[in-house]
């Protein structure tokens, strides 16, 4: 049990079985208040899962989530919502026939502050200027682009005003341009003291940004530490070593 | 209680089932094949009493005849509604299909009560009983049986053996990987369209054999087939036959212990509970 | 939200408000009774877009409701002599309650299987109902004239019960506006885009769900106490008919889901064609045929329906329809 203030998120032995895959096991580690977290591994390795058995998408098989010192294992997600943890989606979920603005008042109303829709609006405007998507206000969020989508899943859960955000893969689909300017705004939102915990595939950027890297693999935490530290490690290049690409990543990385 | 009316009861209850059974194969199938649900299952199954009562009546031929015309009739007609209603929005939220479907229920329904009117037809055909002891079987119902499992034996037979049924499984399990494989779903799918439609018009041919009928009478044999559906789980052919059965034998069994009237209460309920608990069937998904 | 700045909301109440008018100033019993029907399926197909336009779930066997407050009404009139206002509001009350009872665990359902059970309810209490022997049985309850004295007479009584009519059509057209442009409306709207991403988003589903279908419940219970009274006899089959459900969706379909205004023009146009086709001599044997067909047409072509059309024909339109 964590009684230790600074640690907003504690995740304890999480275990996570569909029929007879295990996709966690036992997975512990903890992220502190103000901290932005990388979580990496190959694909399939179990990350999305991971944040799914976090936010109370489901259950998990075993093991406890802690959030602001509050056990919230098995809560519904949009308890958690409140509480200030939100999310976004590796595989973007807009709502489609709603505009851009209303897909944002959305988080704000219903999210940590619970705001009234008026005040969600304003929040709303706030949040679309910031990610750079002002313009699009009133367009169906059906209609973006993907990397627009992106930009708006990062919006919607930016405007509930979270304490710990989730982020899947935001970067994934980017191009070089675009990657940059997410990255940008993923440091000042860590500016605002949101923690953050990223999965990402783009080495270069978790290792970029993150402050501690944690990395999975079939499901099971094999290494935590600096990146550096994880560049080095031994079984986190051979976990990598069917993707060869990323495994040179990483060497260059680690020199 | 009198075990040997219960036993009466619970026989000619069973033979009904495998009628239902039919009629919910129809339905069960299509769902199975292209997830969707047709609402237009009872007037179809009227369309088939029209047919054999017509081909009876009107044409002066042996009503069983008036099945292979229905059999014929159902496949073309299946496949035209198939083409018409359902086709373009075979990709669509499953809202749409069971509005378009239910299109079809409407215009059948409005057609059929001007040509038909709604007075209640008969066909009167004797072939005669078996009787043993209380237990008393009507040669029609017997030979419904009959028919009915001929049938059913039918379609395993061409679902399992044949290169059609074997694309129309395929189909069903996976039409983006049948697809790759080079079948075309298309016609797959309209021909499973027109099967699931020729089940209900023999399934409706056979009833018009046993009972009287109007154009609206389809409407409850419908809902039967949902329950059954419901019970064996959508798009589980086996599970239809199954669940009709059992439908069938419960609704036997029940009409000695409540009256008549509070059957069909008890049918909704259970059908409403089933899918609450069990919304892949009780024999569960295949 | 300032209510002086909402011209739309103004614009179409006035609007059905001075169609109302029109059998209540020519004092015609005929278009009272035409209006009446009208009325009746405005709230309807606008308490219907509430769940299914707004929300996402499809309630086919939603007349459901406008039975039993059909039902809770008269008999209350009937045997305790109630007053039609109190015998109302309790149908309408009743009809809340038990769309709540049967929502929390119904409303789990998603897809077809929500549809396909909105169904069995309203045959196993159309069923039951031909079963219970204090509402009437099969044959249902009817009013002796006495009834009516108690309003000044048969004549005042029926226009009592349009009144009430016009007075729930305008109540739910409001309601519908409110809904729609409340928090409440927007966790709503998220729901029917995808209740997954709406739950992370801090949305309570459930809570959602079962407090938009009781209010869908509510005003077609009051409708059917109304309706019923009028008509001076109840029985299960036209209280619980599933063929009006239907209807009621084809309007909200026709109109436009998911927005105010659909329902309302779409209660209109098919009302209209309707009772055309009825009383046309060549077409009114046909007039199920003919609703099929422009159900399908819609469902094929427009899906959007009228004003759904409309709303994408122009962003100034979008803003000014609702
Ligand atoms: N809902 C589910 N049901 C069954 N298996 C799942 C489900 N979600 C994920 N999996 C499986 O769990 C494993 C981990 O998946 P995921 O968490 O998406 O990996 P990652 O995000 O690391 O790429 C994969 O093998 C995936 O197929
Ligand atoms: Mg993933």
């Amino acid at each position: 049990m964590t009684t230790d203030t600074s640690v907003i998120l504690d995740i304890q032995d999480v275990s996570k079985r569909f029929g007879g895959l295990l996709a966690l096991d036992r997975v512990s580690f903890g992220i502190e208040k103000g901290e932005i977290l990388g979580l990496i591994g190959p694909n399939g390795a179990g990350k999305t899962t991971l944040f799914n058995a976090i936010n109370g998408v489901y259950p998990p098989t075993e093991g406890h989530v802690i959030f602001q010192g509050q056990d919230v294992t098995g809560l519904p997600s949009f308890k958690l919502a409140r509480m200030g943890m939100a999310r976004t989606h590796q595989v973007v979920r807009p709502l489609s026939e709603l505009s851009v603005r209303e897909n944002v008042t959305v988080g704000a109303c219903f999210g940590r502050e619970n705001l009234s829709l008026d005040q969600a609006g304003r929040v709303a405007d706030e949040v679309l200027a910031f990610v750079g998507l002002a313009e699009r206000r009133e367009m169906l969020a059906g209609k973006l682009n993907v990397a627009q989508k992106k930009r708006l899943e990062l919006a919607r859960a930016l405007a509930a005003r979270p304490t710990l955000l989730l982020l899947d893969e935001v970067l994934a689909g980017l191009n070089p341009h675009e990657v940059a300017g997410m990255l940008d705004v993923i440091r000042q939102i860590r500016e605002q003291g949101v923690t953050i915990i990223m999965i990402e595939h783009l080495m270069h950027a978790v290792m970029n940004v993150s402050d501690r890297v944690v990395v999975l693999n079939y499901g099971a935490k094999i290494a935590e530490g600096t990146p550096t530290a994880v560049s080095n490690n031994q079984q986190v290049i051979e976990a990598y070593l069917g993707d060869p690409k990323v495994a040179r990543q990483f060497l260059e990385e680690a020199e | 209680m009198n075990i040997e009316a219960l036993l009466a009861s619970s026989i000619d209850g069973l033979m009904l089932g495998f009628v239902y059974g039919l009629a919910a194969m129809g339905l069960t199938l299509i769902f199975g094949v292209m997830k969707v649900i047709n609402l237009g299952h009872g007037p179809i199954i009227a369309l088939g009493m029209f047919i054999v009562y017509l081909v009876a009546t009107q044409l002066g031929l042996n009503p069983y005849l008036g099945l292979v015309i229905a059999l014929l009739l159902g496949l073309a007609f299946g496949i035209v509604v198939y083409f018409l209603a359902v086709h373009r929005v075979i990709n669509a939220p499953e809202l749409t299909t069971l509005l378009a479907t239910f299109s079809v229920n409407l215009m059948i329904i409005g057609v059929g009560t001007v040509v038909f009117t709604t007075t209640p037809r008969a066909l009167a055909i004797d072939l005669g009983t078996w009787q043993s002891g209380v237990i008393t079987v009507l040669g029609t119902k017997a030979v419904a049986v009959v028919i009915a499992v001929i049938v059913t034996g039918a379609l395993y037979a061409f679902l399992y053996r044949t290169r059609v049924g074997k694309s129309i499984r395929a189909v069903a399990n996976n039409r983006a990987a049948a697809e790759l494989m080079g079948i075309n779903s298309t016609w797959v799918l309209a021909l499973s369209f027109g099967i699931g439609t020729m089940l209900a018009m023999i399934s409706g041919g056979l009833l018009a054999t046993l009972f009287s009928f109007t154009i609206l009478s389809g409407g409850i044999y419908e809902l039967k087939s949902f329950v059954i559906v419901v019970l064996g789980g959508l798009g589980n052919p086996t599970g239809a036959l199954v669940g009709g059965i059992v439908l069938g034998l419960l609704e036997g069994i029940t009409t000695i212990f409540i009256p008549v009237g509070w059957v069909p209460v008890i049918e909704y309920v259970v059908f409403v509970l089933i899918i609450l608990v069990r919304p892949t069937g009780l024999l569960g998904a295949r | 939200m300032n209510l002086w700045k909402q011209p739309f909301l103004w614009a179409t109440l006035l609007v059905i408000l001075v169609f109302a008018l029109i059998p209540i100033v020519t004092g015609s019993a005929a278009l009272r009774e035409d209006w009446l029907l009208i009325l009746l399926y405005l709230v309807l197909a606008s308490s219907i877009n509430i769940i299914m336009g707004y929300t996402g779930y499809v309630s086919f066997g939603h007349i459901v409701y406008f039975g039993i407050g059909g039902y809770v009404a008269f008999f209350l009139i009937q045997q305790a002599g109630m007053h039609l206002v109190f015998a109302t509001l309790i149908g309408g009350l009743v009809a809340v309650l038990i769309a709540v009872l049967i929502g929390m665990p119904v409303l789990r359902l998603r897809g077809a299987y929500f549809a396909l059970a909105t169904i069995g309810i309203n045959e196993a209490m159309r069923n039951f109902v031909a079963n219970f022997e204090p509402f009437g049985g099969s044959v249902g309850m009817f009013f002796n004239y006495e009834v009516y004295t108690a309003y000044g007479g048969a004549k005042d009584a029926l226009w009592l019960a349009y009144y009430g009519m016009v007075v729930v059509a305008l109540a739910v057209v409001a309601t519908s506006f409110f809904v729609k442009k409340s928090k409440f409306g927007l966790g709503l709207m998220a729901i029917r885009e995808d209740q997954d991403v709406a739950q992370v988003l801090g949305i309570d589903p459930a809570r959602h769900k079962v407090t938009a279908y009781a209010i869908s419940a509510f005003f077609p219970a009051l409708a059917g106490a109304l309706f019923f009274f009028k008509n001076g006899v109840i029985e299960p089959g036209p209280a619980f008919l599933l063929h009006r459900s239907i209807e009621g969706l084809v309007m909200v379909m026709l109109g436009g889901y998911g927005t105010v205004l659909g329902p309302i023009v779409g209660a209109f146009v098919y009302e209209r064609l309707r009772s055309f086709l009825i009383t046309n001599p060549t077409f009114s044997s046909f007039h199920l045929f003919i609703a099929g067909l422009l159900l399908l047409l819609i469902v094929l072509f427009v899906t959007a329906g009228v004003v759904g059309w409309l709303r994408q024909k122009s962003p100034t339109l979008r803003r000014v329809l609702e």
